[in-house]
């Protein structure tokens, strides 16, 4: 979603994007002429009459589980966000019962918090899986 | 789920949907810049919103609680043709 209308963003689309994306943007790219949304999002630059880089991910219950906001010059890592929406589906998938430690990324091991894990996650994270 | 639009030649606009949406003041004075409240809150409810949208060839209308039963990324970026 950007302020652009719906016609620049078919421009970008047909012109550009779709020469990095094979058959062009895959979804909705949304418009939101004045910032409206933007601004209820929190992600409106007045001055700038621009948005920012904000990224929400939204469970299917429509609740929002994270966001992130970056100033224009720095681009996402989209890997990232990725990552946490798997996360944030293997939490809901366990209902709440496994919770993922950071580094956590798919196949890697997961904490199941309660009594018996206090003062011993050490045992079962070390410093490494961070960065692994 | 995304529904086709008619486009003139009218921008077409879109915006917060539901109670949530602060009615249009007409006070004759010189109004203040109107402030909106960021209502974003980790753990409640996303904003919906209806909005127009450009998809694989067509014109939508995307409303965010038509995705609800699915994940959903929503991302804002400065503009079009920008370079990051």
């Amino acid at each position: 979603m950007s302020i652009d209308s719906v016609f620049v963003h078919k421009m970008w689309n047909d012109n550009e994007l779709s020469k990095m994306v094979q058959g062009g943007v895959p979804f909705p790219m949304l418009s939101d002429g004045g910032g409206r949304v933007g601004k209820v999002y929190g992600v409106y630059d007045e001055d700038a009459g621009v948005e920012m880089r904000g990224r929400f991910i939204i469970d299917p219950e429509g609740v929002i589980q994270g966001y992130e906001m970056l100033t224009p010059p720095v681009g996402r890592n989209i890997q990232e966000s990725i990552r946490q929406v798997q996360a944030f589906q293997v939490v809901r998938d366990s209902k709440g019962a496994e919770a993922t430690p950071s580094g956590w990324r798919p196949g890697k091991t997961t904490l199941k918090p309660g009594p018996d894990l206090v003062g011993k996650v050490w045992e079962v994270w070390k410093t490494g899986m961070a960065f692994d | 789920m995304a529904e086709e639009m008619a486009v003139g030649c009218a921008r077409p606009t879109g915006g917060p949907v539901g109670e949530a949406v602060a009615p249009e003041t007409s006070t004759p004075e010189k109004a203040p810049v109107k402030e909106v409240a960021p209502m974003i809150k980790l753990g409640k409810k996303a904003p919906d919103f209806a909005a127009p949208a450009y998809l694989q060839g067509k014109f939508v209308s995307v409303k965010l609680s038509e995705y609800l039963g699915k994940w959903v990324l929503l991302c804002f970026y400065p503009g079009d043709f920008t370079f990051v």
